[in-house]
């Protein structure tokens, strides 16, 4: 994009308002854009943060959990392909549910527990402490694991928002602000040169009108002398009339 | 978007057969009426194909709020998941058994690199 481009309009006053009440509404709009960035990009932060606690945290409660599932294994026999066999409905369920940050709506599940329990009878005949403690375990990490995808997503989305908000300042900032004040600038010029057009103008209307006034003043003051003129040869030549009607024989 | 989300969603599993074992018995197994199920059992055999062709059938499911992977399966399919970029289905890479957790292979934190301090993840 050049330099030099601004907005096509005729430089007019209506035009400058117009292009003013444009530049306001572009800072508003940029401050304000600002503004969303900002709270996006803490909160950006406080979910980063989060994740990083969280994830560690996963690590744990999955060691844990992978280690209960060797101690039931342990004590219970193999019960893999029990386990695999008997899924019917799932316990527990994600619900999704709504936050908003400076108008942008991120998803945060929510795990919820539906219906009982389907291995109820796992682990009858031995290992029903190791297995409970298991579950108990695997829950726990579900849990978990449903907060990060909460955050997980939450991260996602913001991250898009925020990329998407900055891309909109900067355009703001530096294209569509310059604009307007070239666009303003140029109004401006043109106007004054049209202001200073104007104003020559009526000084050369002024100079001729004093031209023409003074060459009506100069003919006329010529009539004048030359009325005088003839009056006077008039006198004159009354003068002789008179005299020739002295002279009466 | 209301029924959706008065409707429970599912959180689906795709990893080795002890991972799966762990969270079923954890509660989130569920067979539609297809008798679709929202695991998957990977094993020796599995070949990758099969896993990316699971991964995406689970990704256009739309009663999978979630999709947990092993980290190990991830990385053989990381193209697929770096693919996915739209927020739900949530893809959660965990640790499993036999391969410690290894956050620098993470999708999402290797987004986020340069945003944190790498001494942060260990």
């Amino acid at each position: 994009m050049s330099g030099k481009d601004k907005i096509p309009i005729f430089p007019s006053r209506g035009a400058q308002t117009l292009m003013k009440g444009r530049l306001k509404g572009a800072q508003k709009g940029h401050s304000l854009l600002k503004k969303k960035a900002d709270a996006l990009q803490m909160r950006f932060r406080l979910i980063l943060n989060k994740i990083i606690e969280t994830k560690t945290l996963m690590g744990e409660v999955m060691k844990e959990a992978a280690f209960s599932l060797a101690e039931a294994k342990f004590t219970c026999g193999d019960i893999n392909q029990v386990v695999l066999q008997n899924v019917t409905r799932a316990q527990i369920k994600v619900r999704t549910k709504k936050d908003n940050v400076a108008g942008v709506t991120l998803p945060v599940f929510e795990s919820y527990q539906d219906g009982t329990d389907a291995y109820e009878l796992a682990g009858l005949a031995r290992g029903g402490q190791q297995l409970s403690k298991l579950k108990k375990n695997y829950h726990k990490a579900v849990v978990l694991l449903v907060e990060l995808a909460s955050l997980q997503t939450s991260f996602v989305t913001l991250d898009e928002v925020i990329k998407i908000t900055n891309r909109r300042v900067n355009a703001i900032e530096h294209v569509i602000i310059p604009r307007i004040e070239r666009t303003l600038a140029y109004i401006i010029s043109e106007l004054d040169e049209l202001e200073r057009e104007e104003f020559y103008r009526l000084k050369k209307i002024q100079d001729k009108k004093r031209i023409a006034r003074s060459k009506k003043e100069k003919e006329e003051a010529q009539a004048v002398a030359e009325g005088k003129a003839a009056l006077r040869e008039y006198a004159v030549n009354n003068m002789l009339d008179e005299g020739d009607e002295d002279l009466l024989f | 978007m209301a029924l959706h989300s008065a409707r429970g969603k599912l959180v689906s599993v795709i990893g080795d057969e002890d991972t799966c074992v762990g969270f079923l018995l954890g509660g989130i197994g569920e067979i539609n009426k297809n008798r679709h199920p929202n695991f998957m059992v990977v094993d020796k055999n599995t070949s990758v194909s099969e896993i990316e062709e699971c991964f995406k059938r689970f990704v256009k499911r739309d009663d999978i709020d979630i999709i947990l992977i092993n980290q190990n399966l991830a990385e053989m399919i990381r193209h697929c998941i770096d693919s996915h970029t739209s927020p739900i289905p949530a893809v959660l890479e965990i640790p499993s058994k036999d391969h410690p957790y290894d956050a620098s292979k993470d999708s999402i934190l290797r987004r986020a690199r340069g945003m944190f301090n790498p001494d942060d993840i260990h």
